[in-house]
């Protein structure tokens, strides 16, 4: 079976309410079904891989495919959890290790 | 080489300087390199116009002066043109009638046509418009901040819409310039992400960074090259003036 590349991103929200690692990682999974539907969304190899509270930072692991596809949907979370948010993409790695390194 | 990133639509408020500082700030700590900010071709004040270019300067960012002109027939955007083309470095034209419309894309004084966001009817961009705004080299503008404010069938059916006409102006090769139209920190995104954004009616990846990069600093470097003391016509200007030339 062909190895699925991934990616990592390191994601920062801007927001002034706190917010849980639940909360982000929804904000993410409704605004990629929102735009590309649970088909689409599964496509994505979507999961959080760790959630900074205090820096608001959080890694998310994607399908390499499906870069661009989650980059546009987190370019358009503009709210969370009913609070106005905005999340930028800071870096994306092949690896957890440089990832880190640029952190 | 590295790429300047172009935002020609950041919406500030001149007499809120605090908060317009804080925006340019946000805007160059995602990466941009140039913002063109809307003044009122009535109420334009070249002090306030000097406080945000200072702002932008302060953060490292160029500033361009821009205007929004919402004629309502073609000879009003005549007159408009002709007096306000040499005060700013951008202008646009929000078409809102198809005599504008055409009128604005065969224009060369013309450097972004803009169509009403969701009235469907009035977005004038087809293969005639886009004929003419091929020859006078005038920009197809997508704002994307109604994409944050949009939801469910609307927003679909706006997606839909931008498709096409970007479809259409890659047809007939008139440059897309994507912008961000925001007024606050919130609704900016950086470039890469804005270039994502434009993946979602047809520009690749490629097309979608050069409408927040090429095509956006093009038309600010011509326009000024055009308002430089030594322009004479394109690709003509004045090098040295005086008895011993």
């Amino acid at each position: 079976m062909k190895r699925v590349k991934r990616r990592y991103l390191l994601l920062q929200v801007y927001t002034d309410a706190t917010l849980s690692q639940r909360e982000v990682l929804d904000a993410v999974w409704a605004s990629i079904t929102k735009l590309y539907g649970e088909h689409g969304a599964s496509l994505a190899g979507l999961s959080l891989v760790s959630f900074d509270e205090g820096k608001k930072t959080a890694v998310v692991r994607v399908a390499l495919n499906a870069l661009q596809p989650v980059r546009a949907s987190i370019a358009l979370i503009a709210r969370i959890a009913g609070k106005e948010a905005a999340v930028h993409v800071i870096a994306v790695s092949g690896t957890l290790k440089s990832l880190r390194d640029r952190e | 080489m590295k790429r300047t990133f172009a935002d020609l639509h950041l919406r500030l408020n001149p007499k809120d300087l605090a908060m317009a500082s804080r925006i340019v700030a946000k805007a160059a700590t995602l990466g941009y390199g140039l913002v063109a900010v809307p003044f009122s071709s009535e109420t334009r004040d070249d002090d306030e116009e000097a406080k945000l270019r200072r702002a932008c300067a302060d953060a490292g960012v160029d500033f361009a002066s821009r205007v929004d002109l919402q004629p309502r027939n073609r000879e009003q955007l005549m007159n408009q043109l002709r007096k306000l083309r040499r005060r700013f470095e951008v202008v646009c034209v929000s078409c809102e009638s198809k005599e504008v419309a055409r009128q604005a894309a065969k224009d060369r004084r013309v450097d972004l046509l803009s169509f009403p966001l969701i009235d469907y009817t009035r977005r004038f961009f087809d293969r005639a418009e886009a004929e003419l705004a091929c020859q006078s080299f005038a920009a197809l503008e997508v704002d994307v901040k109604p994409l944050f404010l949009l939801e469910g069938s609307v927003r679909a059916r706006f997606f839909s819409t931008l498709r096409r006409e970007v479809s259409v102006a890659r047809e007939f090769r008139v440059p897309v310039v994507v912008s961000s139209g925001a007024a606050s920190e919130m609704l900016l995104r950086k470039p890469r992400e804005i270039a994502a954004l434009a993946g979602l009616f047809g520009l690749d990846e490629a097309l979608g960074l050069d409408a927040v990069s090429v095509n956006p600093v093009a038309i600010v470097g011509r326009n000024r090259e055009k308002l430089s003391s030594g322009f004479v016509a394109p690709g003509i200007r004045v090098v040295k003036e005086g008895n011993d030339c």
